[in-house]
């Protein structure tokens, strides 16, 4: 089920030309590597939830020439990218910022994390210190039943 | 005739299940025992109504009956068999139907096989499961019928999209459902259990194989998406984290959770409310994938339903189960108090900290994937979430999870000894630092993922064997590990199987190599010490589809290891292309080789990867399932779904 979505996006994007193409690959091997790193971190505006680097659409093509072309003048990688989230918005950016409430959607797993241990921690420590008397709760017919199943 | 029947079954079926609904509830309410017996035959009549309807289906899309609006939409005379019948559910309304199909299956495999539960209990599980499947019966009926006419037929259909016409994908579907749906018996047994206001460890031992059940069939659902996924999108990826994947991640990771919490309350009889809170909420998480699948609420390309009429109304069953079902738990959990007493380092505790890992690592996914909702109703901001940020907020937790599992996996129960276990697993451990230091030393310079990734496999396949030979004892009898229940050897491969992902997913992101290239014909190339020749392309006709195939030799040392076609198709009727990369499958890497288009200077476009260890990713969800078929087949959990005659006679209270 998850997958036709993703396929049906494909449908509307109908390749014209497929991922990285040979004639867009720079000439220097550490420029094209700059080049495919930026490119996996951006995404492709037309399709769903893929990366330029990944992308068949003629869009993404437009922008990985665009980040090799910048490359070229000679820009950092930070550079390339805030010219083209500048143009484009954050939405084209695969890891967002920890900026404005973002924060929270970074913090949000640790600070569960943390909660989750400590309240692990105390309810452990509660089980590890309770008496067993109360295991003797259930009726005789219970225990008679339940010593049944799990025997069996 | 046939389709009208079917129609008319699913009609009856939806009847049934409003009947089932209500009088075992009102039964077991009033202890009349009448009423409550109404619920088994209205089980299995509501399960074969559905099966005729969906047999109706079929038939319809078998015989390629145009009258049919779906079949029309969805398939065409010349397709394959195979994906004819497939694409009964490669659609919204028949995915529908399949789903109540397993829905309405669930409620009568727990009628068949629910003999030894107490009559009250098992009249309010299957009343429960029916109130889901009245929901859903009138979604179906009332947005999303299968069986509309045409009022004038067309010649031929319009095809199913190209991508879905592939074995794997056949049956991914159909696994992911029974996995989803299969959940929501745990969801009936869970609001069962806070009607009746009594949870015990009876109860966790029958809800443990319908957990294991639904859990293994969602594992082997999505390895098929996303081994389908590799083959078929041209560049070998595995995982994208797009939202809807997410969708079907996430009951996992619950599921997988209420599996381990489930045995605290079986063996310890604690942990109870938070177990039944997580039976909610992994059904709730399943409703959830639906909602988000079929709304286009977060996908913004989709063309699965995006009727909003549709949407709310998923929503509005999302809304009222999940939230009637934690209302109930708000007001009934406080009556559930832990009974069983463990120390600070046992086997109870490190189940505890596998269900924090758990489920903090559902959460973060969750959170990930709601994230661009949130902030552009809140803030006005647009913005996404992609692959960057699930690798680095979910991996710290599934690296968490894989340090601390074989040491947990052979704490005692109640009162363990960290050093004994960690003498044990000294071989293991050293095992696994060896690997990666090898790993390390031979990358140099590289990232760190690979070697970890290859240290936590490592450290979960040996301390899974560990495991297993620690059983034996001091005796040196290795007889004894043919003799050790099931659920032993089931616990040992699927931990097993973890770790093999878990290696196959680091060697895979870490180590892959790639080459793209205008290749010419019969110009060799190289990559990572294999030799590529593009032998020749030809342009080959298949049965609903043109194809360019190119042919490419692969060597070794001179020598040809593997001859390989990969394909570029165009389905005319649906007027898509698809590549079908070719692949050479071996124990330690795939070779991956993609034509793509003709170039105007000669040659075509192609693309080559070497991927380490891909198949591993697959192979370890297979062991995964393999030891959930093992846990199952365990004698004791045979006994426990009541499939023994014998039990349902004797011993069961007249409540």
């Amino acid at each position: 089920m998850m997958r036709f979505v993703l396929t049906l996006g494909f449908v509307l994007i109908a390749s014209i030309a497929q991922a990285v193409q040979p004639d867009e690959i720079l000439d220097d091997p550490a420029l094209e590597a700059r080049a495919r790193e930026i490119s996996q971190g951006l995404r492709c505006l037309v399709c769903q939830n893929e990366n330029i680097d990944d992308s068949n659409a003629s869009l993404a093509r437009d922008l990985r020439l665009l980040v090799r072309e910048r490359i070229m003048v000679g820009e950092s990688n930070e550079e390339v990218v805030d010219y083209i989230v500048d143009r484009y918005g954050e939405f084209v950016l695969l890891k967002p910022t920890t900026g404005g409430w973002n924060w929270l959607l970074w913090a949000a797993g640790p600070l569960l994390f943390l909660f989750a241990m400590a309240t692990g921690a105390l309810y452990i420590r509660g089980r590890s210190r309770a008496t067993a008397s109360t295991e003797a709760g259930l009726s005789a017919e219970e225990k008679a039943r339940l010593e049944q199943i799990l025997k069996d | 005739m046939i389709t009208e029947l079917g129609h008319f079954a699913l009609i009856l079926a939806a009847l049934v299940a409003c009947v089932q609904a209500v009088v075992p509830m009102i039964g077991a309410h009033k202890r009349w025992p009448g009423w409550m017996a109404v619920a088994e035959p209205a089980a299995t009549a509501q399960f074969l109504l559905v099966l005729i309807s969906f047999a109706a289906l079929t038939h319809a899309f078998v015989t390629s009956d145009f009258s049919l609006r779906l079949v029309v939409l969805n398939s065409h005379s010349a397709k394959p068999m195979l994906y004819k019948i497939s694409g009964v559910w490669g659609n919204h309304e028949g995915s529908m139907l399949l789903w109540v199909l397993i829905l309405s299956l669930f409620g009568a495999l727990a009628a068949w096989f629910g003999g030894n539960l107490p009559p009250t209990l098992r009249a309010r599980v299957l009343g429960v499961q029916a109130m889901v499947g009245v929901a859903f019966f009138a979604f179906i009926l009332l947005t999303s019928n299968p069986f509309l006419r045409v009022a004038v037929p067309p010649f031929d259909g319009q095809d199913l999209n190209p991508l879905l016409q592939d074995p794997g994908l056949a049956f991914h579907p159909p696994f992911l459902y029974l996995g989803y749906v299969g959940l929501s018996i745990c969801f009936s047994f869970a609001v069962a259990a806070l009607i009746e206001g009594r949870v015990d460890a009876a109860w966790g031992r029958w809800v443990r194989p319908w957990t294991l059940l639904s859990w293994m069939f969602l594992t082997i659902g999505i390895a098929l998406g996303s081994w389908w996924a590799y083959y078929e999108l041209g560049w070998g990826g595995f995982w994208f984290w797009d939202p809807v994947e997410n969708a079907s991640f996430m009951p996992w990771l619950l599921a997988a959770a209420l599996l381990h919490s489930a045995i605290v309350v079986e063996k310890r009889e604690a942990l109870k409310s938070w177990t039944i809170l997580l039976a909610i909420l992994a059904f709730g998480f399943s409703l959830m994938g639906t909602f988000i699948v079929r709304s286009g609420l977060l996908t913004s390309v989709h063309a699965f339903a995006t009727d909003p009429e549709r949407g709310v109304f998923i929503l509005g069953i999302l809304v009222i189960f999940t939230g009637g079902a934690l209302t109930l738990f708000a007001a009934r959990a406080g009556a559930m108090q832990a009974k069983g007493v463990f120390g600070i380092v046992s086997r109870e505790s490190a189940l505890v900290a596998n269900n924090i890992l758990l489920a903090v690592a559902c959460f973060v996914v969750f959170v990930g994937t709601l994230w661009p909702l949130v902030a552009e109703m809140l803030f006005g901001r647009k913005l996404s979430v992609g692959a960057p940020f699930f690798n680095m907020a979910f991996t710290p937790f599934m690296v968490m999870l894989g340090l601390l599992l074989p040491i947990g996996a052979m704490l005692s129960w109640k009162r363990g000894k960290i050093g004994r276990v960690m003498r044990q697993l000294a071989p293991a451990l050293g095992l696994a630092i060896a690997v990666a230091g090898l790993f390390w030393t031979i990358q140099s310079g590289r990232s760190l993922l690979g070697p970890v990734g290859l240290f936590l496999g490592t450290w979960l396949i040996a301390g899974a064997i560990t495991d297993l030979l620690s059983r034996v004892g001091q005796s040196r009898d290795y007889s004894r590990l043919l003799r050790l229940p099931r659920a032993d050897w089931g616990k040992a491969v699927a931990h097993a199987g973890l770790g093999v992902t878990m290696a196959g997913i680091a060697g895979l992101m870490a180590w892959q190599q790639e080459d793209i290239r205008v290749a010419e014909l019969n110009q060799p190339f190289e990559l990572g010490g294999y030799e590529f020749e593009l032998l020749g392309v030809e342009r080959v006709r298949g049965p609903n589809y043109f194809s360019t195939m190119g042919e490419v030799a692969v060597r070794q040392d001179g020598a040809e290891i593997a001859h390989l076609y990969p394909e570029k198709r165009d389905y005319p009727v649906a007027k898509m292309p698809t590549t079908e990369a070719a692949i050479d499958y071996r124990f330690l890497r795939d070779i991956y080789v993609v034509i793509g288009d003709p170039q105007q200077s000669g040659g075509w476009t192609m693309r080559v990867y070497i991927k380490p260890l891909a198949n591993w990713i697959w192979a370890g969800c297979i062991f995964m399932a393999l030891g959930g078929i093992l846990s199952l087949t365990d004698r004791r959990f045979r006994v426990a779904a009541g499939a023994r005659k014998a039990a349902p006679a004797k011993g069961v209270p007249a409540e």
